[in-house]
């Protein structure tokens, strides 16, 4: 996964952005005037208690839902102004890894890895080498026949992420990509989320209510040279930055946006709760 | 710009008619996203891509997994229905007409209606549970995420090859259903093979056969539809799932049976 990405980026734009969006369904109010950007390369971690509209943000990301109100802009293209075969053409150039990671049950990891490449009639021996190239970056290789009934949470998230990779997206989104993992398994899915932030340059909205996951974005990256997560301090010299910021929703509307530092010295009661 | 209205800070009850009026809307706006489901699967039918492979493997699902269960209650339908008759028969000194009445009977109703309902008993839970199953694990939001279209993917191929395999179904309970009439006539009635088949053959004129396969088309539509609709709108986790499948059921065998009157009044007046 060493090419890099492709898409439609204007330098200095803002990659996605949120204009007043709000959503609501039977049960009330989802999201309300929601709007923030995220420029290329940045990683916004969308954090929030379970139900406050994290999934449904990212959803709205993708085109997968629509507002009601306001504007969804992606890589120039305003989601809200397109019908569903100008969105499923749009979805093609970004990758989503869900909840669960919602592999087809009915086929292997590398069917479900190559799924986008055989819709889109890629020959088969281009496939094959494509599909270990990226199950190889999330060190799953060796399950290329298994079926996802035999994989555990963890592994299933992995090829989540290798099937979200396969046409090297500029934009990924994570649905909470570490909801019910063990501490260990965890860490490995950031660290594949730092290496496609850091060496791909890939844009990404993550959704999370684990403060550990978020924080492990905001203060480490990953160094190339070393091919090791290295704290931020340490690889910028002394310069407490990364590109993740935090956006907290709370109540159906955007509670906090800001840098990790801002968000830490908050002396809101809200957030510092939050964080505890 | 309702859903930015402040919340009713009382609890709400809506009055019987508001209710009743809500329940209609309901209804109203699901018959319109079925119209709407069954319009684009319809129209998808005709247009790239398509998913050969995945219409095989459902009609090999429909067609030969249905087989055993279409063979053997179409014969006893039929043997039942000789068994029903040949009092009556005998009583007139008629037990000639036993192969007419069985052949039309079967043709024309119990072939197409005993079919619809077994592959709706069948495939149809099966569809809208395996369907069901895929949205409430986010697979058919996957799927869209991936940029493939689920109308195509998966409701397509469904329809066709349930369109293709249920009047063959049809045939072959119409066939058991004849064989088990014969058997039965045979043994009660003492009717030689001569006089049942023969009987039996000319009863039926091209109205009766149009019929008999007009009206599993129709319900392969039906089936087809139906199974994907509600396993395409299911809600709340694997309790969901089991609701859609119940649902589908229900609603695809009745429509059914209601449409099949329809259909015969219609096909009766045509050709009889």
């Amino acid at each position: 996964m060493s090419t890099q990405p492709t898409g439609h980026i204007v330098p200095g734009e803002p990659l996605i952005r949120f204009e007043d969006v709000s959503i609501a369904f039977d049960e009330g109010d989802v999201l309300r005037g929601v709007s923030f950007e995220v420029v290329a390369g940045e990683t916004k971690v969308i954090l929030g208690e379970s139900g406050s509209g994290k999934t449904v943000l990212l959803k709205l990301a993708a085109g997968l839902l629509r507002p009601e109100t306001g504007r969804v802009v992606v890589m120039g293209h305003d989601l809200t102004e397109m019908n569903e075969v100008e969105l499923l053409d749009f979805r093609r150039r970004i990758g989503f890894v869900f909840q669960e990671g919602a592999l087809f049950d009915s086929l292997n990891v590398a069917e479900n890895v190559s799924f986008r490449l055989d819709e889109e009639s890629v020959p088969a021996e281009e496939t094959e080498p494509r599909v270990r190239e990226a199950l190889r970056f999330v060190e799953m290789e060796d399950s290329y026949d298994k079926f996802p009934d035999e994989l555990s949470g963890g592994m299933r998230r992995r090829v989540s992420i290798a099937r979200a990779l396969i046409d090297q997206p500029p934009i990924v989104y994570y649905d909470s990509p570490t909801g019910g993992l063990d501490p260990i398994t965890s860490q490995t899915i950031i660290t594949l989320i730092l290496r496609l932030r850091d060496l791909n340059g890939v844009t990404s909205l993550l959704a999370t209510h684990r403060l550990q996951d978020a924080f492990g974005l905001a203060n480490f990256l990953f160094d190339s040279k070393s091919s090791h997560v290295v704290p931020v301090w340490e690889e910028r010299n002394g310069r407490h930055s990364s590109p993740t910021n935090f956006l907290v929703l709370r109540d159906a509307k955007v509670y906090f946006q800001g840098e990790t530092q801002e968000l830490l010295k908050s002396s809101d009661p809200y957030l510092r709760e939050f964080l505890s | 710009m309702a859903t930015l209205t402040s919340k009713t800070p009382e609890p709400y009850t809506p009055s019987p008619a508001a209710a009743v009026s809500e329940s209609l809307k309901r209804k109203l706006f699901s018959l319109q996203s079925y119209s709407q489901l069954v319009g684009d699967a319809v129209a998808k039918i005709f247009t790239a891509p398509h998913y050969p492979e995945d219409v095989l493997e459902q009609m090999d699902a429909i067609g030969v997994g249905s087989l055993p269960i279409i063979l053997l209650t179409g014969f006893f339908i039929g043997g039942v229905m000789v068994l029903n008759t040949a009092a009556q028969f005998q009583r007139f000194g008629e037990t000639a007409l036993t192969g007419d009445t069985v052949a039309i009977a079967l043709v024309r109703e119990l072939g197409p209606t005993i079919a619809g309902l077994l592959v709706t008993g069948r495939n149809g839970s099966g569809i809208a549970s395996e369907l069901g199953s895929m949205v409430v694990t986010e697979q058919v939001d996957a799927m869209r995420a991936l940029g493939t279209d689920p109308v195509r993917k998966l409701v397509v191929p469904r329809l066709i090859a349930t369109i293709l395999v249920l009047p063959l179904l049809t045939a072959v309970a119409d066939l058991v259903g004849l064989i088990g009439g014969y058997i039965v006539a045979h043994f009660t009635l003492g009717l030689s093979a001569v006089e049942f088949w023969n009987r039996a053959v000319h009863a039926l004129a091209f109205g009766d056969l149009f019929m008999g396969l007009a009206k599993p088309f129709v319900f392969a539509i039906i089936i087809a539809t139906v199974a994907c609709y509600y396993g395409l709108r299911t809600r709340g986790g694997t309790q969901g799932v089991g609701r859609a499948t119940t649902t589908a059921v229900v609603v695809a065998s009745v429509a059914i049976l209601v449409s099949d009157f329809f259909l015969g009044k219609l096909l009766l007046y045509w050709f009889v």
